[in-house]
């Protein structure tokens, strides 16, 4: 009989921690799955966050370290210095990313970095507990806003792809989701996409993942899914935002 | 070791460090440092090296921690302030076991500070800056010649205990000039040589071997203090091995100072004259600060009347360690400025024998 849906060789076989109807595995395997489709598993080092994805080295079948919080892309140009002709990925969550990563990611894209950043953005911090992020809409619940986030007291979430899009170094920028098989097919395109940057030494590239939070957001999977459609998407426009000739 | 240069200490750091294989650095503009980046910005590229001016110390820690992490040579360098801001990312590069040198080259503090020369790192260097249990192996040169040594060595000693190594120099080493024999260029471990060379670094499997991942948050706290104790005894390989000084007019001293870095040169010069004045003083220098050399004080005899503590630190921060060191046996008095002020040679016999009368 013919299996019709296997692990990929880029996972590996392993119990993943992350609560259920959460998107990351999805990212994950969407990463993996285009490494392994170009053979590159081998010739790959990724940069994983502080945060619920801080293990991930644990999931994926490629060389890993772990970066301290917000500093991945500093990492990677680290990284890519030394190794050039490897493929460099960070892996961010928005906390990590949109907070206290702000500087690190911006000057990533200013020198026009030879690596790719996936940006898991779920509008919330996962693995500290729910408490607001720099993306958290306006009026969505977190720990540290109970009553919904006040404008006026916490200012307004960040729009990270069209932030990035502004910078020149930055070559292919795209925000996509994974809530239908359509979208995740999309969301592959993306990431193929953005390694194909790489390969071809162009340019920063950047990937931002909208994702769900059942757990900290206090919903179901399926109502996750549902919410992110309805409130995400239209302050976090799904759409590709800068892209070169080529890939 | 050929003919003498007259070099820019800051300038012969760099020139040691390329020498010595490094053929990375990562730095952010800082005084009074700056022509360490500076020449790295011009030279590396043309050894087949990067240079990356960081968006900020945080910025040029971590890019040193991949490098590391890839099986890189790296060398970093920054002053007081911008060390503090590296201490986040020197305590998890220790925690991960990776070798880099640092060169701190020391300016006043506490917080922005002066940009001239100070001893007041002391503690911000030898007991980590940064969280939880580790060490950083700290050399303190007192001449650019001696520096640009200890950097050439430092490399193989980072990589030896696979840890952070702090070259503790000062704002007056890096910005005068003496004459130097720069060390032999070595050839560096590049490209595929680092599979071979370095099995620890992340490099791509090739499916040649399993995965490598670097880790350094522990869920499991059980599995944290085994892993603390796995790697704890090089520190105290570090501590029998690494103590090293120079004695200088000790054997029959009865006022015994014990100073560091360019101090310990003017301390030299206070010996002297103190001497010509029937005054029987000599002088311990630590060339490490840690492991600190605690051996130096087992042979000191009867004959010590007084041990004094010379350096640019309101604090005392090297007397904490003397201290330590003769348990008691002897007083420990301190002679210090600060604030990015200097001791003279005069000031220092001055206040010399002010404490001898006062005892």
């Amino acid at each position: 009989m013919k299996p019709v849906f296997e692990y990929t060789r880029g996972m590996r076989e392993k119990q993943q921690h992350y609560c259920p109807g959460c998107t990351h595995g999805i990212a994950h395997r969407l990463i993996m799955e285009v490494l392994d489709e170009r053979d590159a598993l081998g010739n790959t080092i990724g940069v994983s966050p502080v945060g619920c994805s801080i293990v991930a080295h644990q999931y994926m079948n490629i060389d890993m370290l772990e970066a301290p919080h917000g500093r991945a892309p500093a990492v990677a140009s680290g990284i890519k210095r030394v190794h050039p002709e490897a493929y460099v990925f960070t892996y961010q969550g928005d906390g990590d990313l949109a907070s206290i990563g702000t500087s690190e990611i911006i000057h990533a894209a200013e020198r026009g970095e030879k690596f790719c950043t996936f940006f898991i953005n779920n509008a919330i911090y996962g693995m500290t507990g729910g408490q607001m992020a720099p993306t958290t809409l306006v009026g969505q619940k977190a720990t540290t806003c109970v009553a919904g986030r006040d404008p006026k007291q916490a200012g307004f979430p960040l729009r990270m792809s069209e932030i990035i899009s502004q910078i020149d170094g930055a070559v292919y920028v795209e925000r996509v989701t994974v809530t239908t098989p359509g979208d995740i097919r999309k969301a592959k395109k993306a990431i193929e996409r953005a390694f194909n940057v790489q390969e071809q030494k162009l340019g920063f590239a950047f990937v931002e993942i909208l994702s769900t939070c059942p757990t900290n957001w206090g919903m179901t999977p399926v109502a996750a899914i549902d919410w992110l459609r309805e409130n995400m998407i239209p302050y976090y426009p799904v759409k590709q935002f800068k892209c070169v000739e080529g890939v | 070791m050929s003919e003498k240069h007259l070099k820019k200490g800051n300038e012969a750091f760099a020139i040691a460090a390329i020498n010595a294989g490094c053929r990375y650095y990562f730095g952010y503009p800082i005084t009074p440092q700056n022509e360490v980046p500076e020449y790295m910005s011009r030279e590396l590229a043309k050894v087949g090296g990067s240079f990356i001016q960081a968006e900020s110390e945080l910025g040029a820690i971590n890019m040193a921690y991949g490098a590391a992490a890839a099986g890189g040579r790296v060398l970093l360098s920054s002053s007081s302030p911008g060390i503090a801001l590296m201490q986040e990312s020197i305590s998890l590069i220790a925690s991960v076991e990776l070798p880099v040198v640092i060169i701190n080259v020391m300016r006043g503090g506490p917080g922005i500070g002066s940009i001239q020369p100070s001893q007041a790192d002391y503690e911000q260097v030898t007991r980590g800056g940064g969280n939880g249990d580790y060490r950083t192996i700290v050399f303190a040169p007192s001449s650019i010649q001696e520096t640009a040594d200890m950097i050439y060595k430092a490399f193989d000693i980072a990589e030896e205990y696979r840890n952070p190594v702090i070259i503790c120099a000062d704002g007056m080493l890096g910005q005068m000039m003496e004459p130097v024999s720069l060390p032999p260029a070595r050839e560096p471990v590049m490209g595929d040589a680092i599979r071979e060379a370095k099995p620890y670094a992340l490099t791509g499997h090739r499916w040649e071997r399993e995965r490598h991942a670097i880790n350094s948050v522990w869920l499991q706290q059980d599995l944290l203090e085994e892993y603390i104790d796995s790697y704890w005894p090089k520190f105290e390989k570090a501590e029998r091995e690494l103590q090293d000084w120079e004695e200088f007019m000790l054997d029959d001293a009865e006022i015994v100072f014990v100073s560091y870095g360019s101090t310990a040169r003017i301390t030299k010069d206070a010996i002297q004259t103190l001497r010509k004045e029937g005054i029987k003083a000599g002088l311990i220098r630590p060339k490490l600060i840690w492991p600190f050399p605690f051996k130096a004080f087992e042979k000191l005899g009867d004959n010590v009347k007084n041990v004094v503590s010379v350096e640019l630190s309101k604090a005392g921060q090297l007397m904490q360690d003397v201290k330590m060191a003769v348990e008691g046996k002897y007083p420990v008095s301190l002679i210090n400025r600060y604030g990015g002020m200097l001791l003279s040679p005069d000031e220092i016999v001055e206040r010399t024998k002010k404490l001898l009368e006062v005892k």
